[in-house]
Order: C-alpha cells, then structure tokens, then sequence
C-alpha cells in the first residue's frame, strides 16, 4: 500500500490506506459480508504494486464475479461459464508480455470448469488464477457447489450434503498441485485482517510467478457468503475459521 | 510454396488460413477433418503462430475466443459432433462481437453417425446453431481450390463485420485431392485496426469484452446493433453460381460437393435435350434469395440435392415463395447422390 502524506490547512494526518488506482471508485453489488470485494481490492493493490494495471488482462467468471470487469480499470474480456482457463490461454499465447489472470468461482473452476483449469494447469500456462471458494453457488441462489461441505445446507442440499448422495467436497489446489505444469499453489482465506494480508502475499505471490515467466500460479481463496449460509458477517468469518478450514487447510500446497 | 500443388482439402483449407495470417489455431481431433488440424500444426510452427491441440471442443472454440479479443486472426475447426459442442461458443463469439473463422467438415449424424459426408449441419450452420439471435456468413466452398480461396476470404470477412464466419464442407471435400493454384490469394493482407482488442490499458481506457448486458433495454440495443450488422452482411455478401439460368426449365439447387454432382448431371442432361440449369449457393448465409425468386417465375421446377432430409430446400421453397414446384431429392448418412439418381429424379420431374 502506498503511503502518501495528505496536509490540509493547519490540520495535517497520514494517509496510510486508499483505493487502490486499479479499482474503479463505483459501489459494488455484493451482499454485506461477501467476501469478492475483499478479494477484488487484494489483486487490485498488488497490480497497482507492480504497476502492471496497462498490461493486466483479466478474464471475469459466470458467477457473482460475473461483472467484475464494472470494478476494475483495466482490460478485461467475460468467458462462458468454467471456460475462463482457455480464455486466459488464448490471450496469453497471442501476447505472452501480457499479465493475465482468470477470477472464477467455486462453480465455476470446480464443476463446469474443471477440464478447462486442469488442462490449462498441465500446460504450464502462465497465467495466474484466483479461486475464490465459497462452497455455494451464490448468483444463482445458494445451491451446492462441488466445494460445499458434508451436511451443510444449500438450496439443493435442504437437510444437509449428504456424502453418500451428493459426493465429496472437492478439493481443487491438492488435485492441481500434482501435475507438473502447477507452480505455485497456495490457500489463503479472507476471514480475518491477519488472513487478508496473507491472502496479499499469496496473490502477490502468484503474480509474481507469472512475471517471472515461471508457469502456472493459483491462489484458492476462501471466501465468506452470509446470504446463503443464512449467518451474520461474523459468524460467517468465524465458521470459515472453525469449519471451512479444518477441511480446506490454509498454507501453500505447492511452490516450485 | 508457390505455383500449383497437390493437396487434399483439408490442407488447402489450413493453408489459406495460414496465408489469411491467422495466428491462432486451436482443435481436437476428429475424422474427417485430421489433415486440417496436423496441416495447421505444422504450418504454425513454421509461420511463428500458435497451434494448440485442446482438451476438448469446448477449450478449443473459447481459447479462439481468448487469442481473437487479444486481437489475433483466430480458427478452430472439427466435423459435426465437435461442431455441437462448439456452439456455446460461438454464440459468445458471435454476442461479444469477434471475429474468427470455424471449419465444420461435416459428417453423418445425428448422434455419433459415422465419418462420411454429409450437409446435414445446414440448419445448424445457417440458422443459429447456439442460443440468441445471431448469424454467421457460411461458405460452402465446391473444391479444394475453393477451400484455400474461401478460408483466406473468411478471415476478411470475419474481421470486417466482427463476427465469426464459417466454412461449411464436408468430408468428402476436405479428403479429396486436387492440384490448386495457391497464388490465386493475394499475398497482400488486409490490415484490419482492432482498436476494441484487449492488449493492456496503456495509453487509453481499458476495454471490456463482453455480452452480459443486464442494464434495462441494453441487451435490446445491442441485438439492434447486431441486427443491423446482419442487414449489411445480407446486402453486401451473397455469392452464388448459376449456369444455363436462360433457357432452363428445371433448375437444381446444390452446394458444396453435391453441386459438382449436379453440375455434371446438368451437363449430361442437357446432352439429352433437357433443359436443365444450376444455381449453386456460395454464401449458404445469407442466403441467395433473389436469384432464385427471380428464377422462380421463370424456370417453374426447381430440384434440390442434398446430403440431408432436406434442409436448404427450405430456404429455396422460402425464396419461391409458391411460384414454381420445388422438388427435394437427399441423400443421409453418409449416403452421396449419384448423377443417375438425380438425372433420374429430373427426367420424373419433368
């Protein structure tokens, strides 16, 4: 963050926190407590860090992300829904100079998506993605995602995911982390200001793999969505600390 | 290579491609369409392009997307099973207003069918394909100098009006060989400005691509916008061949490998005294309306030949609008009309 000394007339104060210059000043139309904000600044502080915003390409989800591009100022192209890897290969294999990332949801990288992020995983690509997990699919109503955990109530799961039903949760970054085109896989979790600023450091991370022409980067964050677990902010933050994490542990799973 | 040279269809497609500058190709295999794939392969290795053989159609259709919004001249191509599952595709392609080219070398459907050729693809191709309203210009090239000429100009013609353009063949078209010409595409490039492409911020506003508009009457507007692009492409881009149209009283209606079938038939016909005629669609969309209206109240018996149960004879009986007999003759499956077949169906029709 940049810290820049602001003096108004007699008075004078530190200015120690402003938004980032990548992140367009506009209201955003994510529920209170949602987690996407959060996570739309962290790449945003690290892109304006790297003065990178006039050579980022972002690639935006079908998801509550869908509109992302609304937030950003930088170029940024929508994919179909999972498709988000291979839209992020061709623009990266035409300009390979480029920083280029993919944003994609749990439904979107973990279900419909998961040929195309395996695949784009297995090819080395140098691309960046951030997996923001929030175990339900949330625009389309809080039905269960491929991330959701055992018995946690969705709209498709009303009593509950059941393991024998529905399958397991899924969990992505330990699956990636063993093909050899995955450079850099890290979980980091949004839920708290000591976990923000490790979530930074991990998306830093990441992007830092790409401009260092080093591969395939990824950072699974968790991500809190209090509309459709029916919880307040905090208890949203504190079942991410309490639940989420005992099954999708946090800490870097791979980094070559 | 200059001069003339011996090449399947497949080849000759691949590289008119190549000589189009397309930079990006990205497919999955299938018959009958392999040659054009491992044509490209090594052709983009050799031109400093980028061929990638993809997971999937799905993959492969979106990274099209992703090299032509960074600005890129872009194709992928496949037969019909991997043509379906690129719809998806090209409906965004097609919504987000970018250009690039998609080769179907159609085979026998539906389901997994078989490898030979067929036009049973024609609804897919002329009249949507994917979901929402939108249209592609479809060549359906009748050789495989053809294919080389039709490809380069379907890269023209792609970036003109920012839509994808597609090549309809089959795989009878794309296995054949035949020597062309490959200096009948200039080698002059059309130099297109693409200043909506996605290349980074630097020195203007960032541009989005995208067809989520969710703003009240913004997706209404934008499919006015789209509608009046489909306008101009329907008044400037119908191609289409016609022989012996003056004195004919049965004209065949065929395109791409059947209309050379045809062609021979008319011919042969009109060695016994029958006054025969073709009229061969080039642009399968848009569709050459006119010729055929006009016809209509001339020639009286038209004869479609297809690969199909019938498909583009709706778009003939559409332009005769009930002003002359409209006659379908098909082949399925696989199945390829003879010339004894058809002359057989003109010498019943008369």
């Amino acid at each position: 963050m940049k810290k820049t000394i602001k003096k108004e007339n007699s008075a004078s104060e530190a200015l120690i926190f402003s938004r980032p210059v990548s992140l367009i000043d506009v209201e955003n139309h994510y529920c209170a407590g949602c987690g996407h904000g959060i996570v739309h600044r962290l790449i945003c502080e690290v892109i304006d860090e790297f003065a990178i915003r006039e050579k980022v390409i972002g690639v935006a989800p079908v998801g509550c992300a869908v509109i992302a591009y609304d937030y950003w100022d930088f170029d940024v192209a929508e994919a179909a829904h999972g498709r988000t890897p291979a839209v992020a290969t061709g623009i990266k294999r035409m300009l390979p100079d480029r920083i280029v990332f993919s944003y994609q949801g749990d439904g979107d990288l973990a279900a419909i998506g998961t040929s195309e992020i395996i695949h784009t995983a297995n090819r080395g690509e140098n691309i960046t993605v951030i997996f923001v997990n929030n175990g339900v699919y949330g625009m389309t109503g809080g039905q269960m995602a491929p991330t959701t955990l055992a018995g946690q109530k969705t709209s498709t799961t009303l009593s509950g995911r059941s393991l024998k039903r529905d399958g397991y949760p899924i969990k992505m970054l330990e699956m990636l982390a063993v093909l050899p085109g995955t450079k850099y896989a890290e979980r980091v979790s949004v839920h708290s200001g000591q976990e923000v600023l490790r979530a930074k450091r991990a998306i830093k991370k990441a992007f830092k793999m790409q401009i260092d022409n080093k591969g395939f980067s990824i950072v699974e964050v968790l991500s809190m969505c209090p509309t459709y677990w029916d919880m307040t902010s905090i208890q949203s933050a504190d079942r991410i600390k309490n639940e989420v994490t005992t099954f999708y542990p946090l800490g870097v799973i791979k980094s070559c | 290579m200059t001069g003339k040279v011996l090449m399947c269809g497949n080849e000759a497609c691949g590289e008119g491609a190549i000589l189009a500058g397309c930079k990006f190709y990205a497919g999955y295999p299938i018959t009958p369409q392999n040659e054009l794939t491992a044509y490209v392969a090594k052709r983009m290795n050799e031109t400093g392009g980028v061929f990638l053989q993809a997971e999937s159609e799905l993959a492969a259709i979106n990274m099209v997307f992703g090299a032509s919004a960074a600005g890129a001249r872009a194709m992928t191509s496949s037969s019909s099973p991997g043509i379906s599952l690129k719809q998806e595709g090209i409906s965004y392609l097609a919504g987000c207003e970018l250009p690039c080219v998609v080769v179907n070398m159609q085979r026998g459907g539906p389901g997994l069918g078989n490898i030979a050729p067929s036009q049973a693809d024609y609804f897919q191709a002329v009249k949507g394909g994917g979901h929402g309203d939108y249209k592609l210009i479809v060549l359906a090239p009748a050789s495989v100098q053809e294919l080389l000429e039709y490809t380069y100009l379907a890269f023209d013609l792609a970036d003109k009006y920012r839509n994808p353009a597609f090549i309809l063949g089959d795989g009878l078209l794309g296995q054949m060989m035949e020597p062309i010409q490959l200096s009948a595409v200039s080698s002059q490039l059309s130099v297109v400005s693409k200043p909506w492409a996605l290349t980074g911020c630097k020195g203007r506003k960032p541009n989005i691509i995208r067809s989520l508009l969710l703003a009240e009457g913004a997706l209404e507007e934008h499919n006015k916008k789209l509608q009046e692009k489909f306008k101009r492409m329907k008044e400037s881009e119908v191609r289409v061949e016609s022989f012996h149209l003056k004195d004919s009283e049965i004209v065949l209606v065929a395109y791409g490998s059947v209309a050379r079938i045809a062609k021979a038939t008319m011919e042969n016909a009109r060695s016994m005294g029958l006054r025969v005629g073709l009229i061969r669609p080039i642009t399968l969309w848009p569709f050459p309306d006119d010729i055929i209206e006009t016809m209509a109240s001339r020639a009286k018996k038209f004869l479609v030949v297809e690969m199909s149960a019938g498909q583009m004879v709706e778009d003939v009986r559409l332009a005769v609008n009930g002003k002359a007999k409209v006659n379908f003759y098909g082949r399925m499956g696989g199945g390829i009309p003879t010339e004894d077949e058809i002359l057989h169906e003109i010498e019943v029709f008369v």
